[in-house]
């Protein structure tokens, strides 16, 4: 309903954008896109006709519809201006491992979103175990979009890159499909697409790599934290999704950081529950932090309620060869 | 003897080596052209169909193909260097190979960068290289050192032609095609073989024998960067560069013992090239080989010896699932040749050029167990339950173009040979001046 809208009226819908910026950053109206995290999720987008007054950068008053404040719709963002990041933030994601059952919520609906097939996935959920004593975790991995990324150094034609806001996206416009990125990562975040499928064809939304959707055949892609969900104030995709609220995510600059039920401060998050992160002696400095998976709220075993082509994945582990030892899946 | 007619002579006798094309030729072109139609129909398909119809996938998202481009390019990077080191020996016996040297170096230059267009995805985008280049990309310090590469080896290699275009051009006989005629007279632009011409191609040539060892050096360094500058364990090696350039060589100097022996054998130059050449070649190899394999063991020994998580990974897979391979590569592929070629009596030609496919043979299976293992043991386990993303195969559209890519080393070689003399005529001239001068000085030094 809103991209058909987004669509018609874009020029309009592009100055919502900014001057929402403006008022998130500046604070005129008080309202930034942090605090409508946690608000509710899908207001209806109906002009309620109550106005409201905003300062712009150049000092004029301009008075705004009240439900399109913050609330701007998926206004397109071109691959140029992918470049820039959304201003003053520096987003992170904290991923609570020990909630994590998992439940595959965040993966379904990033593909859904992202309009990715059965095995592609930019958030893998991976069964980790740290050593040979230690019971084996739930371990989701989206992109870490590092601030040191191995990725986007390799790239000979700048398709992916660094963002302000810490984001690091792909512009598959610009790819050339050497796959160099993929060589480098040593998370495995990246994914080729390897033929034609007909969701290519799809050209009902205009490409932003922002949205990363549609997808190019020869071309890279992966996790990209949802940044046009982030334009309008929204989590992304996996932290909204997740019935278990493991994924926090949240802005560095305000040190905060919310899974949709709690907001929390994230230096306090980090220092008081051993926040870490994932191969740290690589020297990417990840955007993406972990805590620990000490009192699990949920026994491992629940996570094999899954399909059975899933649970196949994770045939390797020790632990699930003892079960299948066992008997028990 | 007078110097024309020693030309016109040496014209005589390797006519027929350009002219003649019996049975044997023909069925070998066709041959050729067989294998490279059915590459060019596996990369129609590849492009139509996409990359999914290759074994590549996410994890080794790099398959034969890059094997293919570091073994090629790493032989025309050991062509550069040999011809080069060559041009500094005042040896007369390094005519008769210095040739084949160059045209492997050329060549081998001109196929391996295809392969390398087979792995990028995009190939309809390949200007963007060029539109929006980034110079901190390995990529694109690779792009910039083969093509500088490529150009100053194509300089060297005409370089060396134009004597014997000149000689060709003023010698040839009635019964050479005018077209040939023409295209001698045309690409040796007017050189007359006059003592001033002489001295000024000779010393151009000399600059360029230097510049070109290190032109490829560099090449072929950043070849190796494009591997260990990446974090992937069996990668992130500090010695890869120096490694690199010695398995170039290795693969080099085996390549050249068998195009030696194929040359000899079909065009009976046995005047020519002969068993010294053998000899001095398998000496240079075992040289080589020795030292391949200490870097292979200084590699492999310090990432079992200090088995951290990701190396221990690496090995274990390389001596589980890949055991035979890394025996047949990194066994048999050196300590056959450093038998062979270290005990005198062993060192007939058929056997160093046993030695010599062995090594080729030894070091393309080295160069997959560097490539693909390491993506096969990402620091991440591979979780997923689609063969083909787990163990990579190469399916026949890669082996196809994989041949290809030989065939037309071998084809376009022929097409060379059959154009121009294999055994540099003007080598051959300058090598009895010298012998004249040496016994004019009293010398007489037995130089063949």
């Amino acid at each position: 309903m809103s991209t058909k809208e987004s669509q018609k009226n874009p020029t309009n819908r592009r100055k919502f954008l900014q001057l929402g910026l403006i008022s998130g950053v500046s604070a005129v109206t008080g309202v930034s896109i942090l605090s409508s995290f946690a608000a509710d999720e899908e207001k209806e987008l109906t002009p309620s006709g109550e106005k409201t007054r905003l300062l712009t950068p150049d000092g004029k008053i301009v008075e705004v519809e009240v439900s399109k404040i913050n609330k701007y719709p998926e206004a397109h963002i071109t691959p140029a201006e992918a470049r820039e990041g959304i201003p003053n933030r520096k987003f992170v994601m904290v991923i609570d491992l020990a909630k994590c059952k998992n439940a595959r919520s965040c993966v379904e609906k990033c593909q859904k979103a992202h309009q990715l097939d059965y095995h592609e996935e930019f958030i893998k959920i991976q069964l980790i175990q740290n050593n040979e004593e230690a019971s084996p975790y739930w371990f989701p991995k989206p992109c870490f979009h590092c601030d040191e990324p191995p990725c986007v150094t390799v790239c000979p034609t700048g398709a992916t890159f660094k963002r302000d806001d810490n984001i690091v996206l792909v512009d598959n416009t610009r790819c050339i499909g050497c796959k160099f990125c993929i060589t480098s990562c040593p998370y495995s975040a990246r994914q080729f697409n390897w033929g034609p499928k007909d969701k290519f064809k799809n050209l009902d939304q205009p490409y932003s790599p922002e949205t990363g959707i549609p997808a190019v055949e020869g071309t890279v892609m992966k996790c990209d934290f949802c940044p046009d969900m982030l334009r309008q104030g929204e989590l992304p995709h996996c932290a909204k999704a997740c019935p278990m609220g493991v994924i926090y995510f949240g802005d560095k600059n305000e040190d905060i950081v919310t899974n949709g039920e709690e907001t929390l401060r994230f230096s306090e998050l980090i220092n008081e529950r051993g926040g870490y992160r994932h191969l740290e002696h690589l020297g990417t400095k990840p955007n993406v932090y972990y805590l620990p998976a000490v009192n699990r709220q949920f026994p491992l075993e629940r996570g094999f309620d899954v399909d059975e082509e899933i649970i196949e994945r994770y045939r390797d582990v020790p632990y699930v060869k003892k079960l299948k030892k066992l008997g028990k899946i | 003897m007078d110097l024309n007619t020693r030309k016109r002579e040496l014209v005589n006798e390797f006519s027929p080596m350009l002219r003649t094309s019996g049975p044997l030729l023909k069925i070998w072109i066709s041959l050729l052209l067989v294998i490279i139609l059915m590459g060019l129909t596996a990369f129609v398909l590849q492009f139509m169909k996409g990359h999914k119809i290759t074994g590549m996938r996410d994890n080794v998202v790099w398959g034969i193909y890059i094997i293919n481009f570091i073994f090629f390019v790493g032989l025309s990077y050991s062509g550069a260097f040999i011809s080069g080191v060559l041009h500094f020996f005042k040896t007369p016996w390094k005519n008769s190979i210095s040739r084949i040297v160059e045209i492997m170096t050329v060549l081998s230059l001109v196929v391996g960068p295809i392969f390398i267009l087979l792995c990028i995805g995009r190939l309809d985008r390949l200007h963007y290289l060029f539109i929006y280049p980034r110079i901190q990309s390995p990529i694109t310090w690779d792009i910039i050192a083969i093509m500088t590469d490529l150009i100053g080896c194509f300089i060297y290699l005409y370089l060396t032609f134009i004597p014997d275009l000149a000689i060709l051009r003023d010698y040839s006989d009635e019964e050479t095609p005018n077209w040939r005629k023409k295209l001698y007279k045309f690409l040796a632009i007017g050189y007359q073989d006059t003592p001033n011409q002489h001295k000024r191609l000779h010393k151009i040539i000399s600059i360029m024998s230097t510049m070109i060892i290190a032109m490829a050096i560099v090449a072929y360094t950043v070849l190796a960067w494009i591997f260990s500058l990446t974090p992937q364990p069996g990668w992130n090696s500090t010695i890869f560069a120096p490694y690199f350039i010695i398995a170039g060589l290795y693969s080099g100097v085996a390549v050249i013992i068998i195009s030696m022996y194929l040359i000899r054998k079909y065009f009976s130059l046995e005047k020519y090239i002969r068993k010294i050449h053998f000899v001095g070649a398998g000496i240079v190899l075992l040289v080589i080989s020795l030292l391949f394999g200490y870097f292979t063991f200084t590699e492999y020994f310090s990432r079992w010896f200090s088995h951290n998580t990701g190396n221990d990974h690496l090995l274990e897979t390389l001596f589980t699932k890949y055991f035979w391979e890394f025996i047949l590569a990194n066994y048999i592929g050196v300590l056959i040749p450093i038998f062979i070629l270290f005990i005198k009596k062993l060192r007939t030609i058929k056997m160093i050029t046993f030695a010599a496919v062995i090594a080729v043979l030894g070091l393309w299976l080295n160069r997959y167990l560097i490539v693909i293992p390491t993506l096969e043991t990402p620091f991440l386990p591979i979780q997923d339950t689609r063969p083909e993303f787990i163990h990579y195969t190469a399916t026949w559209i890669e082996w196809s173009l994989s041949f290809a890519g030989i065939a037309a080393f071998f084809l376009f070689f022929t097409l060379i040979i059959k154009f121009i003399p294999i055994i540099p005529m003007s080598g051959i001239i300058d090598g009895d001046k010298m012998q004249a001068k040496n016994i004019k000085k009293g010398k007489n030094i037995k130089l063949k």
